[in-house]
């Protein structure tokens, strides 16, 4: 086995308002060995995208604040760099892609000025170099007559081109791990098939190792070799994408799988779905944070916080009755109504 | 065959793009629908499928006549909307109700969830102060909440809570059509569940009948009766559900299919990866508007634009190769 590139460990990520505390974040860990592929899914607001941001520490402090974990990312802990150091490594050995490229291109610079910045931050480069060097990268990331592209402005460029141009900024600097936050989710289909192609060919090619946070988990299927689950700022499950998707443990899980349409789901049909809504993050959690939409839940859900335990061999999850001895029998139809 | 309650034909909108030069007539113009025929039959889910840019949404706004159609006519149980007047259309609109992609956007924040709910009525002037509580209070339970949410305001709730509400507000007058523009793109997939449940069972109490607008094809497979591709705002086929999931003809509808995500991590379709981007629609390429990007592209395609024909029953194709 290789080392890992980078391990998370019991981070913890809270926001501070003047009437209440947000966890936000509550004890994720995770690893990730070179070229993987770690997808991180969940609902809006189960922590994933705070997890990256945490990540490349770029948490708007105050009021947010890491008040607890590791981050260790090659062997050193990122937490305890200084802002200078921090500076070296984002952008340059972690990069990531946002959500929106609307909104993360600056509108008043072209598009090859804002990739020959991030050149031009992390190697020692002129401008003519760097901008050589951004033309290269338009052209592998697919962009037609990058010549002529480079001096446009991010609204001369179509969604799926804008993508295609902030993955450019990302490998400018050939990173070690790329982070994608919903990379694909403001895109059709036809250009996310492009963008996920994209970067499984460019992820071959410079062996970069990618976090991939989504909520489709068809996309999930289709790039990742690990899957956390989160829930509530907690991982609820871990585990490769073979047993999530063949032996899922934790309820919330099998409601998140149950509730996706496949082609085998009738028009008569009633879609499973997964009750109620998530909890509110400002009123701290005592048990299990799915306990009040799980309908397999007991007594010791409500008082007592399940632990994130080893129940198969690299297949975790935080469920009171799923444990090495003794397993929750999953019944159908648990989820319809 | 079934009673048909909305019949579009030859619907054309063209936004002018304002010219450089003040007072001049502007010459070229966004060509958001070109020319789309179709019919909605009593108590069906037509799907209208297409990327970003296409006019899906723009074919939803000439329905019901939020914007005036450049040519061509919307029949809603044989009367023509267009030739409606401005009081009259207000009057049809009653029938022909909308729910929004946004659910955020699209509920006043200043407002009470009594007051959006209500707020049909009250434009229509239909009932009194208390009658009209009655009616939220009903709608409420309709759509899964409860009557003392009635005094609350949209920040209160939930994404797909706020979805319910907008659902409520669009059943207020008892409607005969509702149009989806993509209802469900905004949550997570839990609740993307709920709603679309709730639709359904909704569908199945009133007998509505619903334009479901998306570009989520896993979706549109499971609501939809009938769909209807668009591309460039054209239509490029329609047909059933399983013809157009089992048998679709369209190239453009097997590479919008084939790009849809794995169900699966054993999935091993072969998938079409599509060239370039739509190209924009106030120059589309001559011809066949899909030549630029379209795997079987002949020479005919580039010069005489295919029309939509008749294939089987009820399956329609607008392409030269049939």
């Amino acid at each position: 086995m290789s080392e890992n590139l980078l391990s998370i460990e019991g981070l913890d990520v809270e926001f501070r308002s003047s009437s209440s505390t947000v966890k936000a974040v509550n004890g994720v860990n995770l690893t990730l060995k070179k070229k993987e592929t770690l997808g991180i899914v969940g609902e809006s607001g189960s922590g994933k995208s705070v997890t990256a941001t945490a990540l490349m520490q770029l948490i708007p402090s105050p009021p947010g604040k890491i008040s607890n974990g590791k981050i260790l990312f090659n062997g050193t802990d990122l937490l305890t760099l200084s802002k200078k150091e921090m500076r070296s490594i984002r952008g340059n050995e972690i990069a990531m892609i946002f959500q929106d490229p609307m909104t993360s291109l600056n509108p008043v610079f072209t598009v090859g000025n804002q990739i020959i910045e991030a050149i031009r931050q992390h190697k020692k480069l002129t401008k003519k170099e760097a901008k050589l060097e951004a033309i290269q990268m338009l052209k592998t990331v697919g962009i037609p007559e990058p010549e002529k592209r480079i001096d446009m402005y991010p609204h001369e460029f179509s969604g799926g081109m804008r993508q295609r141009a902030m993955i450019a900024i990302a490998l400018s600097c050939n990173p070690k791990l790329l982070i994608a936050d919903e990379p694909t989710t403001a895109l059709d289909v036809t250009v996310q098939a492009q963008i996920l192609e994209l970067m499984k060919d460019l992820q071959q090619t410079n062996d970069t190792s990618i976090i991939m946070i989504t909520h489709d988990l068809g996309v999930v299927w289709e790039m990742c070799d690990k899957i956390i689950v989160m829930y509530a700022g907690t991982t609820v499950e871990s585990g490769t994408v073979e047993a999530i998707f063949k032996n899922p443990l934790h309820p919330y899980t099998w409601g998140l799988l149950e509730s996706q349409i496949t082609k085998d789901v009738q028009h008569n049909e009633k879609l499973p779905a997964i009750p109620g809504s998530p909890p509110d993050l400002r009123k701290p959690v005592l048990g299990c944070p799915f306990v009040d939409r799980c309908p397999y839940s007991e007594e010791i859900c409500h008082t007592k916080k399940p632990e994130f335990i080893e129940v198969e061999p690299g297949h975790f999850a935080a469920c009171h009755f799923q444990n090495k001895t003794s397993r929750l029998e999953k019944k159908e139809g648990m989820f319809i109504g | 065959m079934a009673e048909t309650i909305i019949k579009a034909t030859n619907l054309k909108k063209h936004f002018p793009i304002s010219d450089p030069i003040p007072f001049k007539k502007s010459t070229q113009s966004v060509k958001a629908v070109d020319g789309v025929s179709f019919d909605v039959y009593k108590g069906e889910t037509l799907g209208i499928v297409g990327e970003s840019g296409c006019g899906k949404s723009t074919l939803a706004r000439l329905i019901n006549q939020l914007i005036s159609p450049t040519a061509g006519s919307v029949e809603f149980n044989g009367t023509d909307l267009a030739s409606l007047g401005i009081k009259e259309i207000r009057s049809a609109r009653k029938s022909i109700q909308m729910v929004f992609q946004n659910p955020d956007a699209s509920l006043d924040p200043r407002k009470t969830i009594e007051s959006l709910i209500a707020e049909p009525l009250v434009i229509h002037k239909i009932g009194t102060k208390e009658s009209r509580r009655k009616r939220v209070h009903e709608l409420l339970e309709i759509v899964g909440l409860s009557s003392y949410h009635a005094s609350r305001y949209p920040h209160e709730f939930s994404g797909g809570q706020k979805q319910r509400i907008n659902i409520a507000r669009a059943l207020t007058l008892n409607p005969d059509v509702i149009i989806c523009d993509e209802p469900v793109s905004a949550l997570d997939v839990s609740v993307q569940a709920q709603v679309i449940n709730l639709l359904k069972s909704l569908q199945k109490e009133f007998n509505l009948t619903y334009i479901f607008i998306s570009h989520d094809l896993n979706v549109v497979r499971y609501m939809c009766d009938r769909i209807a591709v668009m591309y460039l705002g054209k239509i490029v086929e329609t047909g059933t559900f399983t013809e157009i999931y089992e048998d679709p003809k369209h190239p453009y509808t097997k590479a919008l299919l084939s790009a849809i995500p794995k169900e699966n991590p054993y999935d091993q379709r072969e998938r079409i990866i599509l060239q370039g981007d739509v190209p924009s629609p106030v120059n589309p390429p001559s011809g066949c508007h899909f030549h630029k990007r379209c795997p079987f592209v002949m020479d005919v395609c580039k010069t005489t634009p295919p029309e939509l024909k008749e294939i089987t029953e009820g399956n329609k194709v607008s392409c030269h190769l049939y």
